[in-house]
């Protein structure tokens, strides 16, 4: 089994993200990957294991520091890495999906896996992109995966635990929302024993996409609706919410 | 090309989700403005469609379209709006939206603009404002060319400017759903046994900031002395530290609690979907620029772990 899991370096959201112009300053933030392809990376792996197969880890080389990532996807059981060098810090899931479809084209994937979405998508999510370029089926928000023969069985998450089983003929793409175990943990020592080890194979991207969207501005929301901030030490805010909620009868 | 504007609805058990209607009003505004039609787009026969205020409602019978099938639905639609070349289609940031608008972008070489919070028009121009990077960031967006895909959160827009009872016209697929390669097998229900969240009057929530399992005992104890039930965030549940029936969201359940006590929530708009319209939202989180803080009541940029303790000692 030909197992290929699509990966995105996005701009990390737990510092402040930097404008410039009408867009955000790619040079100035940090990449970190998609919380869904961790989910995305242990389900392949989990689907390895289960039936045999190689995965194949890819994705866009943005600001040259997607080794790191692949290594660590290495390290949790992926067993090639293959990075697209782009040096577009600013690219949009349109155009990665046109050059991962490309790439991954070539792989004669059987199954490829993909985070159910970035926080960055705004133009979509690469998913449903690539499957849309390779012209197979697309299943989004998947919490389990099993393989049997040539069909993929999945489990599509709706809203509060009401779901949907398919049974897809492959190849197909899932997005993934979550894997079926919690991912796993990467010892540093794994992972520095595989960046010495392994070798990431290096292509160029193919095939040119828009998303054809205009940026007239991007800014933090607008606090209109602040909340009403409690100060002082952790002791004072716990102090100050007991007495708010006793005042309201709620403790 | 037309000037009407496409709600692809989104099927929900045998009804419609909320933002289905949503979508309806506010293409109502858009196409009086572009000068077309709302049009409401049931895919399936299985639901009383005549739910809509749109100008024209069109169901698609075809028995592969019973079920929500994102392949079937996907070729349905791309036939549809193909033949109809609607300025513009809207479908929800939903479960089922979520596998179609990208897609349908690719198919169709047209701009697809997700996370959609609001759309207006300027000099005949769609702009399109996107609730992005976790809701920490708002993009105003100009979608260009004769058509635009747009997928819209939940809860953009209000319900009842959509509800109406407009009868729709059934039709058959544009075209053969033959030789589908995704099958329906079938529903899966809620897992039991676990208490209610949605029937709690208070819940003190965790997200991703509680760090680890062994933490989760003391969300436990603050809950325990306020008479509240540990609810979560979607990462706490999917790192096992808590079952599904405690999740709070989008991918989770829906609550109204008299308090909402958050703990390490940063606020994705995913989570805000479940909760916030609770009557008491208060915050804790060591990010002062974390989104929950536009829409909780109370906040502080603090350390949960240090105030928990605080309050256990007060209680
Ligand atoms: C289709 C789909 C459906 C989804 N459905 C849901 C859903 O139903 N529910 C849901 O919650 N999510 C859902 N998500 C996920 C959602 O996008 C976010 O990833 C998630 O809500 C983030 O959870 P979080 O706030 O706990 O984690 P994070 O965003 O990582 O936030 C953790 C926060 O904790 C703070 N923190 C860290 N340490 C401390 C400390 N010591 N003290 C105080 N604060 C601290 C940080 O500042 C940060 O703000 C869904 C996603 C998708 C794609
Ligand atoms: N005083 C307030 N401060 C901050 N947010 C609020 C306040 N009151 C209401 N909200 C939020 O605004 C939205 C609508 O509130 P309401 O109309 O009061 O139900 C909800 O998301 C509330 O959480």
């Amino acid at each position: 089994m030909n197992i290929v899991v699509a990966i995105k370096h996005i701009p990390s959201i737990a510092d402040d993200l930097p404008v410039k112009g009408n867009n955000i300053d790619f040079d100035s933030v940090d990449f970190v990957l998609n919380e869904f392809d961790e989910q995305s990376i242990e389900q392949a792996v989990l689907v390895k294991e289960a039936i045999g197969g190689t995965v194949t880890v890819v994705g866009v080389d943005l600001i040259g520091e997607l080794d790191s990532v692949l290594h660590l996807a290495l390290a949790k059981g992926a067993d090639k890495a293959v990075k697209i060098t782009a040096d577009e810090p600013g690219a949009d899931s349109h155009m990665q999906a046109k050059w991962l479809a490309e790439a991954i084209r070539g792989m004669s994937a059987d199954i490829i896996f993909a985070g159910v979405q970035a926080s960055n998508d705004l133009d979509g999510q690469i998913g449903p992109m690539i499957a849309a370029y390779l012209d197979i089926p697309y299943i989004g928000g998947v919490s389990s995966v099993e393989v049997t023969g040539n069909t993929a069985t999945v489990n599509k998450e709706f809203a509060g635990g009401f779901g949907a089983k398919y049974a897809v003929s492959l190849p197909m793409v899932v997005g993934v929302q979550a894997a079926s175990k919690p991912p796993r943990y990467a010892p540093i020592s794994k992972v520095r024993q595989v960046a010495q080890t392994v070798t990431i194979e290096k292509i160029a991207p193919t095939g040119d996409a828009n998303s054809g969207l205009t940026f007239r501005k991007i800014a933090p929301p607008a606090m209109t609706g602040h909340a009403e901030m409690i100060g002082g030490s952790s002791k004072e805010v716990a102090a100050k919410i007991v007495e708010l909620l006793k005042s309201k009868g709620l403790a | 090309m037309s000037n009407d504007v496409f709600v692809i609805t989104d099927p929900l058990d045998g009804e419609f989700s909320d933002v289905s209607f949503e979508m309806v009003g506010k293409a109502r505004e858009l196409a009086s403005a572009f000068g077309g039609q709302a049009v409401a787009v049931v895919v399936g026969a299985g639901a009383d469609a005549n739910v809509f205020a749109s100008d024209a409602t069109l169901q698609i019978d075809d028995p592969n379209l019973e079920q929500f099938n994102p392949e079937a639905y996907g070729k349905v639609i791309e036939a549809l709006v193909k033949e109809k070349s609607p300025r513009l289609v809207m479908f929800g940031w939903t479960a089922t939206g979520m596998d179609l608008a990208a897609w349908l972008s690719v198919r169709l070489g047209k701009p697809c603009v997700a996370y959609g919070r609001d759309l207006c028009i300027e000099n005949n121009e769609l702009v399109v404002t996107s609730q992005v990077y976790g809701g920490k960031m708002i993009a105003e967006i100009t979608p260009e060319g004769d058509m635009a895909i747009v997928a819209c959160l939940a809860g953009s827009f209000p319900v009842e400017a959509g509800q109406g009872s407009t009868t729709a016209t059934t039709i058959v697929s544009p075209i053969s759903l033959d030789g589908l390669k995704t099958k329906f097998v079938e529903a899966i229900q809620p897992a039991a046994g676990d208490v209610d969240i949605t029937a709690q009057a208070k819940l003190v929530s965790i997200g991703r900031g509680i760090g680890s399992k062994d933490n989760v005992e003391l969300a436990e104890e603050l809950a325990q002395k306020l008479g509240a039930t540990v609810s979560s965030s979607r990462p706490v549940v999917d790192a096992g530290w808590l079952p599904r029936t405690r999740q709070v969201g989008k991918s989770g359940l829906k609550v109204k609690p008299k308090l909402y006590l958050m703990l390490g929530i940063s606020g994705a708009p995913e989570h805000l979907e479940g909760m916030k319209s609770a009557e008491l939202i208060i915050a804790i989180n060591t990010d002062k620029k974390a989104p929950i803080f536009n829409v909780a009541h109370y906040g502080a940029t603090a350390d949960l772990f240090e105030v928990a303790e605080a309050m256990l000692e007060l209680l």
